[in-house]
């Protein structure tokens, strides 16, 4: 894996999350229908990766135990993204182990405008094969 | 040809640090005009002001040139200066270094070239300064205060007890405000009314009070020391010296289905009514939305038991016209609105409530007389779940950015109470920070845990879930033991966000005062000027300035009301010479600048004009320096240049502007 700083700005960029918004209120594990599944809860999600602790993130098994809700990004009071940055993680590591899932131009057909979109992504993520 | 000083300010090294100083006034030194430059640490000192007053009296300096900081800081302070060393104060231009240059700039070569060419425009213009003498203006010795709670009533009692008439507007049939629903106060836990009647007694009896309840401000003109004000006296439909407060009519008003403001909703009213027991003045209001009489014609039963004969259908909104020399803004608060949060089953459960509508329900005189019991079947809790910052602290879009300040020590109030009251009660806080900053609040918030046995949780509420029992299920976060919680509860009270009264927007439209983004009212200076608001004359009392609770409430009314005294006390106030003049020569009297004026000072007369020997009638336009601001609207409206503001003239921005692009 390329440097953990590096990781936790990949993480940024994809999730368009910010970690320092994090007032660490807990709303998102107190959201979260997973919680108890989950060995890194939510809100520590959030500051492995304002602290750069990327492998641990990576390797951890609450990675595939968000069921992308969303409940935690709805309300969370400070806009953090919880759920994204959950997601982004989960990308960083498909990508480590050799490509994305879908192709660009596969997206467009898989689209439904009544869905989120993230949904979609996240969903065809975890359900590939 | 002026003779003009330049003083350049190090100011410490904020901006000399940036600022090549000795460049500068190299640069300048042979600038037009220029016949004396020097640089010194800090210009506003004492020392910096002996220079200055120094180099006007020994080199005869008849204009100056300071390049220091923004003229909103020490523009007046240099003015002074010049004044005492015998030059008028309108030969003094500031040079804006500070703010619009070193401040915002890294590079000391960049930032010396513009600072350049900021003393340059400045130069420019002081050579074509003319001496300015300010005109006097009166002060009406009587001050109007908008909003009768505790910050209203603190704020008039002390302007009162200076010996000054004061008006409050009360936009309520009483005066009171917030502080009349609470039950108790923190950190002493004494009784609010029992704090908060005397001062409304007091406020009413007072020689020097005049309280206009049901009353809303309609209007404001004038400025600084001469507002007018139209105050909208609304229908109360009781006339008001009649009535003798015997309260008959509200026991027999058949229409007792309207929701009580006062107790938020939780209880309902008469259609005539006052807020509350102690309503001051104990004169009724009848609520004409709700009233038999005005919907149907028919009833008329208040009328007929009133021994008074105080109930009058006719009466119709009254507009009084009166004459401030200050305004205070005291209009308070109320909680937000919680459409937004689903997630803690408020519009789903009864037994959800805000902590506003939970000081009714433990107030002696509230919907349960004190007895703390479920609003769903009056049933006593046995678990109670208070949550933190509901709306406070957001940077979403559902809630306020900031903190609502109040809510921490409310929550350990009510928390501790109902330990006190009902020990066999289970009490929990979701809390994100406990924050008691303030004198004996945190040993309170820690007898709270201490000796009470409020159980704190650091951490936040997922979601409240109404059960089929009743019951409510509380998801939660314990972040200190990394555990989700599950708890069973039968009360939810929200630590709901405050905002400023939604009226505050009108108010301070129609009397020019600026408000943030949360519709705060904003402070002159946040650290030096917290009590007025940039618009003179206008003050700022309790929490329409910021959060706060009711100590801090009670220091800012009584900052704010020797704010108001201060000015009141001078019988006259000197005006800002700088205002509009329109040459009769070049007036073609098409009233464009009339239509701009935000102040109404611009009026027409038709004069005899002698244009280049020819005499004929013109109609042209006249300002009123009194009451003219000096905004420049109406110098750039005007199609023909006729008119121009002093100190400000067209010719002395162009020339700036020419300085600027030499």
């Amino acid at each position: 894996m390329s440097s953990e700083k590096n990781c936790a700005q990949q993480i940024k960029e994809i999730s368009g999350a910010d970690p320092l918004k994090c007032m660490k209120c807990g709303k998102c594990s107190a959201s979260c229908p997973s919680f108890n599944e989950m060995d890194i809860k939510p809100h520590q999600f959030v500051s492995y990766v304002a602290n750069g602790d990327i492998e641990a993130l990576v390797n951890s098994k609450s990675l595939y135990k968000c069921l992308s809700c969303f409940a935690c990004l709805e309300r969370c009071p400070r806009d953090v993204k919880p759920a994204k940055l959950i997601d982004a993680a989960r990308q960083l590591v498909v990508r480590q182990r050799g490509k994305d899932y879908l192709t660009a131009d596969e997206i467009p057909e898989l689209l439904d405008e009544g869905l989120p979109q993230q949904l979609l992504v996240s969903a065809f993520r975890r359900y590939r094969r | 040809m002026q003779r003009v000083g330049v003083f350049v300010c190090h100011c410490g090294s904020n901006i000399a640090a940036t600022v090549d100083v000795k460049r500068v006034v190299e640069a300048i030194s042979n600038e037009p005009g220029v016949v004396h430059a020097e640089d010194y640490q800090y210009m506003c000192s004492e020392a910096g002001q002996a220079l200055i007053a120094k180099a006007i009296k020994e080199k005869a300096l008849t204009g100056i040139v300071v390049c220091s900081c923004s003229p909103r800081m020490h523009e007046a302070t240099f003015r002074k200066a010049a004044e005492r060393a015998g030059l008028n104060p309108y030969m003094v231009e500031i040079a804006n270094i500070r703010e619009h240059c070193s401040w915002i700039h890294k590079d000391i070569v960049e930032a010396t070239e513009k600072a350049v060419i900021l003393a340059r425009a400045a130069i420019a213009k002081v050579n074509l300064n003319t001496p300015l003498k300010p005109g006097e203006s009166r002060v009406t010795k009587r001050a109007l205060v908008i909003g009768g709670g505790i910050a209203g009533i603190q704020t008039a009692l002390d302007i009162a007890d200076a010996g000054y008439e004061v008006d409050i507007v009360e936009k309520t049939p009483s005066i009171g405000g917030r502080m009349s629903q609470l039950d108790k106060t923190f950190p002493t836990l004494d009784c609010s009314a029992c704090i908060l009647t005397p001062k409304m007694v007091e406020a009413a009896a007072h020689e020097k009070i005049n309280i206009y309840t049901y009353s809303e401000v309609d209007k404001v003109s004038g400025f600084v020391g001469d507002f007018t004000v139209d105050i909208r006296k609304k229908a109360r439909s009781v006339d008001m010296d009649k009535c003798t407060g015997c309260g008959v009519c509200q026991e027999k008003c058949p229409s007792k289905k309207a929701p009580s403001e006062f107790n938020r909703g939780l209880g309902t009213r008469s259609a005539i009514y006052t807020p509350f027991a102690q309503a001051i003045p104990n004169v009724p209001v009848i609520d004409r939305e709700n009233c038999i009489k005005f919907k149907t014609g028919k009833c008329g039963i208040c009328a007929k038991v009133c021994q008074a004969g105080a109930i009058d259908y006719e009466q119709k909104d009254e507009i009084i016209t009166e004459k401030y020399g200050a305004i205070v803004v005291a209009t308070g608060f109320d909680t937000i609105k919680l459409d937004n949060y689903d997630e803690y089953a408020y519009s789903q459960s009864k037994d959800v409530i805000t902590s506003l509508e939970l000081e009714r329900v433990m107030n002696a005189a509230g919907t349960t007389k004190g007895h703390l019991e479920r609003l769903s079947d009056g049933k006593a809790p046995k678990d109670i779940v208070f949550i933190q910052c509901v709306g406070s602290r957001c940077a979403d879009d559902r809630g306020k950015s900031y903190c609502s300040k109040i809510c921490c020590m409310y929550t350990a109030k009510h928390a501790m109470l109902i330990r006190d009251k009902y020990p066999d009660v289970n009490v929990t806080v979701f809390y994100i920070d406990v924050r008691t900053p303030g004198k004996n609040f945190d040993e309170f918030y820690r007898r709270a845990v201490e000796q009470y046995g409020v159980n704190y949780i650091k951490g936040q509420v997922g979601k409240v879930i109404p059960q089929p029992d009743g019951s409510l299920l509380v998801q939660g976060v314990d972040l200190l033991d990394n555990k989700q919680i599950l708890k069973q509860a039968d009360m939810v009270v929200l630590a709901t966000a405050i905002e400023p009264d939604p009226d505050v927007r009108k108010i301070a439209t129609m009397l020019t005062a600026s408000i943030d983004t949360n519709n705060f009212l904003t402070e002159a200076h946040a650290k030096l000027r917290p009590v007025e608001s940039p618009t003179a004359g206008i003050f700022l009392s309790g929490v329409c300035q910021g959060p706060k609770d009711i100590p801090e409430t009670v220091a800012q009314a009584g900052a704010a009301a020797v704010k108001a005294i201060g000015l009141l006390a001078k019988d006259k106030l000197l005006t800002n010479p700088c205002t509009a003049k329109a040459d009769e020569l070049l007036c073609n009297g098409c009233s464009a600048c009339a239509n701009v004026c935000p102040y109404g000072a611009i009026s027409y007369e038709v004069k005899e004009v002698n244009d280049h020997g020819i005499r004929e009638q013109r109609r042209v336009a006249v300002v009123n320096s009194a009451l003219c601001q000096g905004c420049g609207a109406c110098t750039v409206t005007c199609p023909s240049g006729a008119m121009d503001l002093q100190g400000f003239s067209n010719l002395q921005i162009i020339s700036e502007v020419d300085a600027i692009c030499q």
